[in-house]
């Protein structure tokens, strides 16, 4: 019964803007090209847009709790580098290397976690000093240009899948990766870490004062958004192949997916699923542009203007009156 | 804590100028050890050089963070008004101040349409600006292949000009510094702008205008940007869109958060901002004296920032403890 209404509520909430949205964009890509929903095609596209998913789940945990991560671009392109240098070829090194990458991941958040919530720096400083941090690192390290290469098994996650399937072609290991982590983390949201992430995001103090451990949940969302970019960075490595700038900028748009998906920045409201509709919708639009054969230059433009066209529907439905349960202080959204 | 609060308190505009002291002490030695003096005119000339094209950016910047605003387009600003200027100017220097007042105008408008969405369509800074950011980034790179326009003699000296070891581009700098200190401190919309940065709700109900308050933060901002694209078209005798590419915006926010202003908003000023760009450029100076690797560069200055953010952190952390609005979480 709850459920019921949780269910209405949500349909009914700006969260619900993303998927109206969703619709739209698949329809104009449905319109101009009507193959795209054949099996294989749509399965090219969401083996692409399976990072950017992952990334904008890792991203909303971080968002949700009131904090930022700029950090996660610069962090799949290290992963990707450090893949590559560990690995050079040797099958035998793929496994121990993933191991690596993954402490390496889950490093890097805590630092991250660790400096926002023991040390009180603004999210925004402590992940953009970060990003400085890795994108020197990696590159001081390499000496400029990435050096050897990933193995075969290494590239199987990002590349293959599971293939002869009636209808779809192939079932991209990505896609089968992206659902696993994309069902994890909705079910993460509803035991009680999620619900301390909510509250520790929606007002520290109030969940401080009913024995929330804010500093702690804030932690571990970090730790979540270095992994979601380890497996971000073992996709893209594996789809694109090595290169230093594959995470360029990658943390603008992530975090415009999960805003676009109804996310609230500063913390507290919004939904992981409609954070990863947003990164669909941002990889829609990737596609309608290239089917509508607009200028790559022109693309920024148009991106840019529909963010912001989207947040501000987005904010005029949130300032409608709302249900005097949520009686905080109106948010800047 | 409580021993802590009976000691007479350092400002935290005095600690900055502290910090920017112990950094040209540190840096001075570590020049020293390495045989070179950071201190002679070349190395003094590279340092003010360094500040005025950040200086510019953050000034205007430091105004939006107070209003617990944010703007991540000004270095599209900039490269924008720097084609404007140089494709105004096309080599005669009589259309100089038209192209001035050109782009002040373009880089005011920017700021106008940053700062109308975010106050009164209600949208998140961040949002707003990343999108108009790449929408200029947009219309640059489809509207200019390269370099465009001619940058007369006369104004390049805006760029390379120098009284003593002073380049004037750094004076100008600091006269706008100067004016923007006077804005905060003696007008009325200066003293909203904190009151808006410190709790919205409270300044609207005090009567304030809370959205032309940030509207006028926003053009100021974006006026200031236009600024820094002058002096790009000064250094470079042309219009580039590439300018883009180095991301100011972040060095910015990162010269304001050094400067002691409150990324929360409504704490901070102009004179700490002024000290937080001197920090960086006196870094990057001390870097290339040492020949660093420019990588490692990177490296240090992410260290740096955080760890400084940190200690100031530390300071601000009693007064939390007095002003629950800052306990709120509420990333602006």
């Amino acid at each position: 019964m709850t459920r019921a209404r949780e269910l209405l509520a949500r349909a009914t909430n700006p969260t619900a803007t993303v998927f109206i949205l969703l619709v739209l964009v698949f329809a104009a890509v449905f319109a101009m090209n009507p193959g795209f929903f054949a099996g294989p095609s749509l399965m090219a596209f969401l083996k692409q847009a399976a990072p950017l998913v992952i990334l904008a789940a890792g991203q909303y945990f971080v968002i949700v709790s009131g904090n930022f991560d700029l950090s996660v671009g610069a962090l799949v392109g290290a992963q990707v580098v450090i893949a590559a240098r560990l690995i050079d070829g040797e099958e035998s090194r793929t496994f121990p290397v993933l191991v690596v990458m993954a402490l390496f991941g889950i490093a890097v958040g805590l630092v991250n976690g660790l400096i926002t919530t023991a040390l009180k720096v603004q999210s925004f400083i402590t992940t953009l000093g970060m990003l400085l941090v890795l994108y020197g690192a990696i590159r001081l390290w390499t000496g400029g240009a990435p050096t050897g290469s990933l193995s075969e098994s290494f590239r199987v996650f990002g590349r293959m899948g599971i293939e002869d399937v009636p209808v779809l072609g192939q079932i991209p290991w990505a896609l089968v990766i992206m659902i696993a982590l994309g069902a994890g983390a909705v079910l993460l949201m509803r035991t009680r870490f999620g619900r301390v992430l909510m509250a520790a995001g929606d007002n520290e103090r109030a969940a401080a004062l009913s024995g929330a451990r804010v500093d702690t949940v804030r932690t571990l969302a970090f730790v979540l958004s270095g992994l979601s970019a380890t497996v971000a960075g073992v996709l893209i490595g594996g789809f694109a192949g090595v290169s230093a700038q594959v995470g360029d900028g990658l943390e603008f748009t992530v975090i415009t997916a999960v805003v676009l998906g109804g996310v609230v920045l500063g913390g507290g409201r919004g939904s992981v699923l409609a954070a990863m509709a947003g990164a669909l919708v941002i990889e829609g639009l990737f596609t309608l542009f290239n089917q509508m054969a607009l200028p790559a230059t022109l693309r920024p433009a148009v991106q840019g203007a529909i963010i912001i066209a989207a947040v501000a529907y987005a904010a005029r439905a949130r300032a409608r009156p709302v249900p005097t349960a949520t009686t905080a202080s109106p948010t800047p959204s | 804590m409580t021993q802590r609060l009976q000691r007479p308190r350092l400002g935290t505009t005095a600690l900055i100028y502290l910090a920017l002291a112990g950094v040209l002490l540190i840096g001075g030695i570590a020049v020293a050890a390495d045989g070179g003096n950071l201190f002679a005119t070349a190395n003094l000339v590279d340092m003010l050089t360094r500040t005025s094209l950040t200086g510019f950016l953050a000034i205007g910047m430091t105004l939006v963070i107070l209003c617990r605003s944010l703007d991540l387009s000004v270095g599209y600003t900039a490269a924008l008004s720097s084609l404007v200027a140089a494709t105004t100017m096309d080599g005669n220097p009589a259309n100089v101040p038209l192209a001035i007042a050109a782009v002040l105008l373009v880089s005011g408008l920017v700021g106008a349409f940053n700062g109308a969405v975010t106050a009164y369509l209600g949208v998140n800074p961040f949002i707003t600006t990343l999108g108009t950011g790449l929408i200029i980034k947009g219309y640059l790179d489809t509207q200019y292949k390269g370099p465009a326009g001619d940058v007369p003699a006369v104004f390049q000296q805006f760029g390379y000009t120098r009284i003593g070891p002073v380049p004037v581009s750094a004076l100008v700098m600091l006269i706008v510094a100067a004016a923007a200190i006077w804005f905060l401190r003696s007008t009325r919309t200066g003293h909203h702008m904190y009151a808006v940065g410190g709790d919205v709700d409270v300044a609207r109900m005090s009567g304030i205008r809370t959205g032309r308050t940030l509207l006028v933060a926003h053009v100021l901002c974006g006026m200031t940007a236009g600024a820094a694209g002058l002096l790009l078209a000064a250094r470079f005798g042309t219009g580039s869109a590439e300018a883009y590419t180095n991301l100011y915006e972040l060095d910015a926010i990162a010269a304001v958060v050094l400067g002691g202003t409150l990324l929360l908003g409504g704490k901070g000023g102009v004179a700490g901002t002024v000290a937080g760009v001197a920090i960086l450029a006196v870094l990057d100076t001390v870097f290339n004296v040492l020949q660093i690797d420019p990588f490692a560069k990177d490296v240090l200055r992410g260290a740096v920032i955080i760890a400084a953010v940190a200690i100031y952190a530390r300071r601000q952390l009693d007064r939390h403890a007095r002003r629950p609005r800052f306990a709120e979480g509420r990333a602006s």
